[in-house]
């Protein structure tokens, strides 16, 4: 072997595994191939690509490949904007009109000045750890603890933490993935339909003197809401109103009506609220 | 009997003595990379096993019969990467068959075993210490044994990290550095063990 040149040597060894190991990969390829619909890649594209899970998918791709396997409907997304509805309808060849557009509300008006605080909290910023101590900080035990669980899973961005510590959704930014209803521990946020704009902001179940003790804009469950409004709009449970977003509720009354003034009117803003 | 000792041994060593990762210091990529959720871990762990074990068997015969015949010793290096790299390819593309949802979760990392150093390290010390075919076999598995079991216990510390709350100077990689020297000085415990 002495006599080969090295060069040749090298050449064969590297250039022959080269080609053995590319032959077997072609061999493998072709066994192992994965079909795939190009619909599917171009579906994701067109998505919004926030993967919420907001559809109920694991992400957008995993919900492109829904529509196009499984004829899912197209307007699951509430990301997408009417663009790509018509992108999607398009390629798929089925037209959907948008459902209406949903968005999160925290209802829990109470923020530093209008409910009180039992102790200081001094642990991990966050509304679960809070939530383990004690029951948390605030007096009132449903209301928003305002360490910005929510705020952090958002994935646009839409929930601000006010100076006062209280969770506040901005409805135009808001996607209504729902990251946030998971993560809240005291269940306060709710996915509603854009279109409502009366909302009792309050999630307290505890009997009226109590709530009046600990919060200045709780619901004491007065009862004067779900008799002044449109039939079975505002429903009692227990000692808490409940507004019903099945049925309409086109009265404004209930707002001046209520006592406590935790019936309020959202316009574009939720921050609105006084 | 006295083969069953000294295989064992030789595992002991590979897996737990000279921990690649711990020990050595190789393979240090994918142990910091991958190493946030047990999920993953697991599986780029699978994958590694499955790579070393076959990557040290077909070196140990590419060199045994193509470049020792040949005086070529001096292009292990890159053949062994071709064969590493062969590897990888009939991993990504057999997981993305098989579990797609696991090769998104690897994405980079997984074609970056081709350069994971443990790999390499494996089948160039094979070859240094002379290793039969068994042995390299054996060694192989062992050393991603070892890898695995290092990344899985990483993974498990830095998962109680991210729920607690470190200083913020120490936050994220800080703090998972930190860990992986202590984790590291305690593997050094089994030193001895095993010549």
């Amino acid at each position: 072997m002495t006599g080969v040149d090295p060069v040749t040597v090298g050449l064969a060894v590297v250039g022959g595994t080269g080609i053995a190991c590319g032959a077997a990969l072609a061999v493998a390829a072709r066994f192992l191939s994965v079909k795939e619909d190009p619909r599917i890649e171009k579906a994701t594209e067109i998505l919004p690509g926030a993967n919420c899970g907001g559809c109920g998918y694991a992400g957008c791709a995993d919900y492109a490949k829904a529509i196009v396997l499984n004829g899912v409907a197209i307007n699951l997304c509430s990301a997408a904007g009417e663009e790509v509805l018509a992108l999607l309808s398009e390629m798929m060849g089925v037209s959907a009109t948008a459902a209406e557009k949903r968005v999160a509300i925290v209802l829990c008006g109470g923020d530093t000045e209008k409910a009180v605080r039992r102790f200081k909290y001094n642990g991990i910023a966050d509304c679960r750890a809070a939530h383990a101590v004690g029951g948390g900080d605030k007096g009132c035990s449903y209301g928003c603890l305002g360490y910005g669980s929510c705020s952090r899973v958002c994935p646009t961005g839409a929930i601000e933490i006010t100076a006062n510590q209280l969770a506040v959704v901005h409805p135009a930014l808001c996607i209504a993935c729902g990251a946030c209803v998971k993560v809240c521990p005291r269940s306060l946020i709710k996915i509603v339909p854009v279109s409502r704009t009366i909302h009792v902001l309050c999630r307290s179940k505890d009997k009226g003197p109590i709530v009046k003790k600990l919060c200045k804009v709780g619901c004491i469950g007065c009862t004067v809401c779900a008799k002044n409004c449109d039939e079975g709009a505002i429903v009692m449970e227990g000692t808490l109103a409940v507004v019903d977003y099945a049925r309409p509720l086109t009265t404004d009354v209930v707002i001046e009506k209520c006592p406590t003034n935790c019936i309020v009117r959202t316009e574009t803003e939720v921050s609105d609220k006084s | 009997m006295q083969h069953v000792t000294e295989y064992l041994l030789l595992i002991l060593g590979a897996a737990l003595v000279n921990n690649f990762v711990l020990r050595q210091f190789l393979g240090i990529c994918p142990f910091l990379g991958v190493s946030r959720k047990i999920k993953t871990a697991v599986g780029m762990s699978l994958a590694v096993i499955f790579v070393m074990t076959c990557a040290s068997a077909v070196t140990w015969a590419l060199f045994r019969f193509v470049l020792v015949p040949l005086s070529a010793e001096y292009l292990q290096t890159i053949a062994f990467i071709l064969v590493i790299a062969t590897f990888v390819q009939l991993v990504e593309l057999s997981m993305k068959k098989f579990s797609p949802a696991l090769h998104q979760a690897l994405g980079i990392f997984l074609p970056l075993i081709t350069t994971n150093c443990a790999v390499l390290g494996v089948a160039v010390i094979n070859i240094k210490k002379m290793h039969t075919f068994m042995q390299s076999v054996a060694f192989g598995f062992a050393g991603a044994l070892g890898f695995a079991l290092a990344l899985i216990i990483f993974t498990g510390l830095r998962e109680k990290i991210d729920r607690s709350d470190p200083p913020k100077a120490f936050q994220g990689v800080a703090i998972a550095l930190i860990t992986a020297g202590l984790l590291s000085l305690a593997f050094m415990g089994f030193a001895g063990l095993v010549k």
